[in-house]
């Protein structure tokens, strides 16, 4: 990680910025000079953590490219929001074709921008592509496609903005929607209220079983690290995969203001675990700071509200202590905190 | 026309800035400024967080000078002060306080260093202000009188300036070259200082000297007396005596073993001073517990350190040469002490009676309107003023806490009402900012960093010598602990609030500038407000 060492808050920084900061450290997002890659007037709900998300990365990729950039993006919320015809919000090259093929459009982009460099003499592209999707054109639909992309090393860095199901289309679950959460079509109802246990796709690990050169996850909540992951996946050419934990706060339940909290507290809880690796190998992790029960995390958002007790439910406290152990595993396995947990 | 578009296009490309998102907003952001807790609890009215905003970019000049807008002690009060200001800190409910003192006294330390001097008044008002009493409340109205333009002279009737700041506090705590240099700096304002000069009679003074004002700070110097019946051949001093006599060339004697009367700092001063003196033991006799004692905790502390002792829930009914007759006290259920007939014998080569003090008002006998009271004069405590117009009154002789910094307070409220009553206009005091409290701050951003602590001497050369037991900070971790100020309820530029809006909504202004709200695209999710790092932001319902 390249992200400035942090003694504490005015010098350092766990803030987007700080006026006692050097311009050179400054984070992308705090500079009045931000490529600001998704203007004003989007269509995101209140508190939208998918429109953070997306700026945060797309602005760093920008910096990172010196502007030579090109994105695609599939169908789901991103796309939705930023782009009804005939408007747009995006501040760069960008194209949209279906649900399941933003990596596969990505890879044909950075094929031709190859052709392109090949006969004008040079061995790569100065242009670089991402391709960007929601978790439902990821781990789902689009699944195919990014899998195909990564076997075949495409110089694309495909981005999945995880809300954990399809929020556009009014919050189904996904692959990606964690266990024992409510949605549309994963009811609080029944013995097992919820998304069943044991059925979520882990997207970031799959892509490293595929040892492409970069895998990595992040939050909203934490932005320089966000920003220094793309600026690392933007300095190394072929597949390169970037998974970010966006909160939505109306398929969540959770009031706007939230967002950040709950991505803050996915990584404290250690339920979300943050980490990068390179070529299939864990590189570094984020360490928790200040560890928190899932509980924290989980009772802010109405999808989970079926878990804890309430006048005339008892609530699902074995669900609770299941994700408990969840959280308590990527601890472990992933190696959270300061102290060295052997397993 | 028609055919000007691509195929299947029907309309002209356009920017999501067509959309005002802004009305969907229920409830607006607005930035506010909050008073810090510190502002807020500083007696001598600091703008504490003001001046660490400077002191934390390492402009120790601009901070200094910032300060002292409102203090001109620094270095006095980085010594002196029991900054209540700490305890009121923020960080305290996070790791320790912000070191506000420590900073303070390297900041003034540093202008002693540097030879930073006050700025003579742009303007001459023509308006001529008598200050009685040359200590912290006289001199911090004379120095600010003076910077309002106003031409001033301090009568003081001891032979020094400074006051109980020279005559009250020990040079282990306050080192007299320290002092000295602040009162001086004063002086090259264009204050007028004449010493040895006593006021007797105000009225007269007033006349003969034709001044349009007068700012009374005379302390309180006469020590208060108890009766204890003694024999002939008993030692008995008083405290203000005794501190006052270790100005002067000759050491006053006590003895091998001294007892000291009273709980209050005077008395924790006397027995560290005897101590210092020489003597082999310095006992405190008080009444009540250590929970009740009215001196500051600190200082108790550093006393027994040093070898103080204290006789808890103990008075003294009787001295003779050589031993004094302790009564054992109890206390009742209301928290008084209450004899209870115990006795005991304690060998004492001298006692000093450090009791409380009183103010010498005869210099008031010919003024009409003046409400005395308790001892003290009565004053506005709005503007300072005595019942007399034109008046004013402040430190130990009005009713308040008796300590260096209320004084100073007391000094610049009562010359910023003077300059108003001699202009003939009402004081504009804009109103207050509501309180920052802890439950605004969303302490995530602010990382863990223990406070710097001063240095002290070795417990040997304390009680052996005179000099000073707190050292002061570096100029490095002056800077730390000047970082470590949380900046509760002001901005203070982090940027956070123009990072994590969903909708760009926040314009950034520059350095120095701050920001401001679009509110054409502001949908108003509160995610600005929820992770300002010091509650600057405030979310109000929007009028419909």
């Amino acid at each position: 990680m390249n992200a400035p060492q942090i003694k504490f808050y005015q010098t350092g920084t766990f803030t987007v910025g700080n006026r006692l900061l050097a311009p050179e450290q400054r984070s992308v997002q705090s500079s009045s000079e931000r490529s600001n890659s998704i203007n004003s007037g989007h269509r995101a709900c209140q508190g939208c953590g998918e429109a953070l998300g997306a700026r945060y990365a797309v602005d760093a990729a920008m910096r990172a490219t010196r502007g030579q950039l090109i994105a695609a993006n599939a169908t789901g919320c991103l796309e939705v929001f930023s782009t009804p015809y005939p408007e747009s919000s995006w501040q760069l090259p960008w194209i949209h074709s279906l649900f399941g093929n933003a990596a596969a459009v990505g890879t044909g982009i950075a094929a031709a921008l190859k052709v392109k460099a090949l006969k004008a003499g040079m061995s790569e592209s100065a242009t670089r592509v991402i391709a960007q999707g929601g978790d439902g054109g990821t781990t789902d639909i689009g699944f195919g496609c990014l899998s195909g992309m990564f076997e075949r090393n495409d110089d694309v860095l495909y981005i999945c903005y995880d809300n954990e199901a399809y929020m556009n289309t009014g919050v189904q679950r996904s692959s990606a929607t964690p266990p024992a959460a409510r949605t549309a079509t994963t009811m609080a109802v029944g013995v097992q209220p919820g998304a069943s246990f044991g059925q979520g796709k882990n997207l970031p690990l799959i892509a490293m079983a595929h040892e492409i050169p970069y895998v990595a996850t992040a939050t909203v909540a934490d932005l320089r690290d966000l920003e220094a992951k793309v600026e690392r996946a933007m300095s190394l050419r072929g597949a390169r995969y970037l998974h970010i934990l966006v909160p939505c706060p109306l398929g969540w339940g959770a009031a706007s203001h939230d967002t950040i909290r709950l991505a803050r507290l996915a990584r404290e809880t250690g339920i979300f675990p943050v980490f990068e690796a390179e070529h299939g190998e864990i590189t570094s992790v984020t360490k928790i700071r200040h560890r928190v029960p899932v509980a924290e995390y989980l009772k802010p958002q109405k999808r989970f509200a079926h878990l804890f007790a309430q006048p005339g439910q008892p609530g699902h406290p074995e669900m609770l202590a299941r994700i408990q152990a969840d959280a308590d595993k990527n601890i472990r396995r992933f190696k959270l905190l300061d102290e060295e947990v052997t397993v | 026309m028609k055919d000007a578009r691509p195929f299947a296009i029907t309309l002209d490309p356009g920017s999501s800035l067509a959309n005002k998102t802004g009305s969907w907003r229920t409830e607006r952001p607005v930035y506010v400024d909050r008073l810090p807790p510190c502002n807020a609890q500083c007696p001598a009215g600091e703008d504490i967080q003001g001046w660490l905003f400077h002191a934390e970019s390492g402009a120790y000049e601009a901070a200094w000078r910032h300060l002292t807008r409102d203090n001109p002690f620094p270095a006095t009060m980085g010594r002196v002060c029991y900054h209540s200001c700490e305890g009121a800190c923020n960080r305290g409910q996070l790791d320790a306080a912000v070191g506000i003192n420590s900073v303070e006294r390297f900041l003034g330390d540093e202008a002693l260093k540097q030879g930073w001097q006050f700025a003579p008044p742009a303007d001459e008002s023509g308006k001529h202000v008598l200050v009685v009493g040359a200590g912290p409340s006289g001199m911090s109205a004379a120095y600010q009188l003076r910077r309002l333009g106003h031409r001033v002279t301090v009568l003081e009737a001891g032979p020094m300036l400074g006051g109980m700041m020279r005559f009250g506090i020990p040079k282990y705590r306050l080192p007299r070259e320290v002092l000295e240099a602040e009162l001086q700096r004063i002086v090259a304002m264009g204050v007028q200082v004449k010493l040895n000069c006593k006021v007797s009679d105000l009225a007269e003074t007033m006349r003969i000297g034709g001044y349009d004002a007068a700012f009374l700070a005379v302390g309180a110097h006469i020590a208060k007396r108890a009766f204890i019946p003694a024999k002939d051949g008993a030692h008995i001093l008083d405290a203000v005596a005794l501190l006052r006599s270790m100005e002067g060339a000759e050491r006053p004697m006590l003895g091998r073993r001294v007892v000291v009367y009273g709980g209050g700092n005077t008395a924790i001063d006397v027995a560290r001073t005897a101590k210092r003196l020489g003597a082999t033991e310095a006992i405190i006799v008080y009444r009540r517990t250590r929970a009740q004692m009215p001196a500051h905790d600190l200082e108790v502390e550093e006393a027994l350190e040093e070898g103080v002792m204290v006789k808890w829930l103990s008075t003294i009914k009787h001295a003779s040469e050589g031993a004094l007759m302790i009564e054992k006290m109890t206390l009742d259920a209301q928290g008084r002490p209450q004899p209870t007939g115990e006795f005991e014998m304690l060998e004492a080569d001298s006692l000093v009676l450090a009791l409380g003090q009183d103010v010498d008002l005869s210099l008031l006998d010919r003024v009409p309107g003046l409400a005395v009271q308790d001892g003290v004069v009565q004053v506005d405590p709005a503007t300072m003023m005595t019942g007399h117009a034109g008046i004013f009154a402040g430190g130990d002789m009005v009713p308040a806490e008796r300590n260096v910094t209320v004084a100073v307070g007391h000094g610049k409220k009562a010359a910023r009402n003077i300059d108003a009553w001699l202009r003939g206009h009402a004081l504009n005091r804009p109103p207050k900012h509501e309180p920052a409290s802890f439950e605004r701050l969303n302490p995530w951003y602010y990382s863990d960093a223990p406070k710097t602590m001063r240095p002290q001497l070795d417990l040997a050369r304390r009680s052996s010598s005179f000099d000073e037991v707190q050292g002061g900070l570096t100029a490095e971790n002056a800077l730390f602990e000047a970082r470590r100020c949380l900046s509760c309820g002001n901005c203070f530029e982090c940027d956070n609030c123009y990072g994590v809006c969903p909708d760009n909504a926040v314009i950034k202004l520059g350095p120095g500038q701050r920001f401001e709200f679009n509110y054409d695209y502001c949908k108003g999710c509160g995610m600005c407000a929820a992770e300002c790092p010091c509650g600057a932001i405030e979310m109000r319902p929007e009028q419909v």
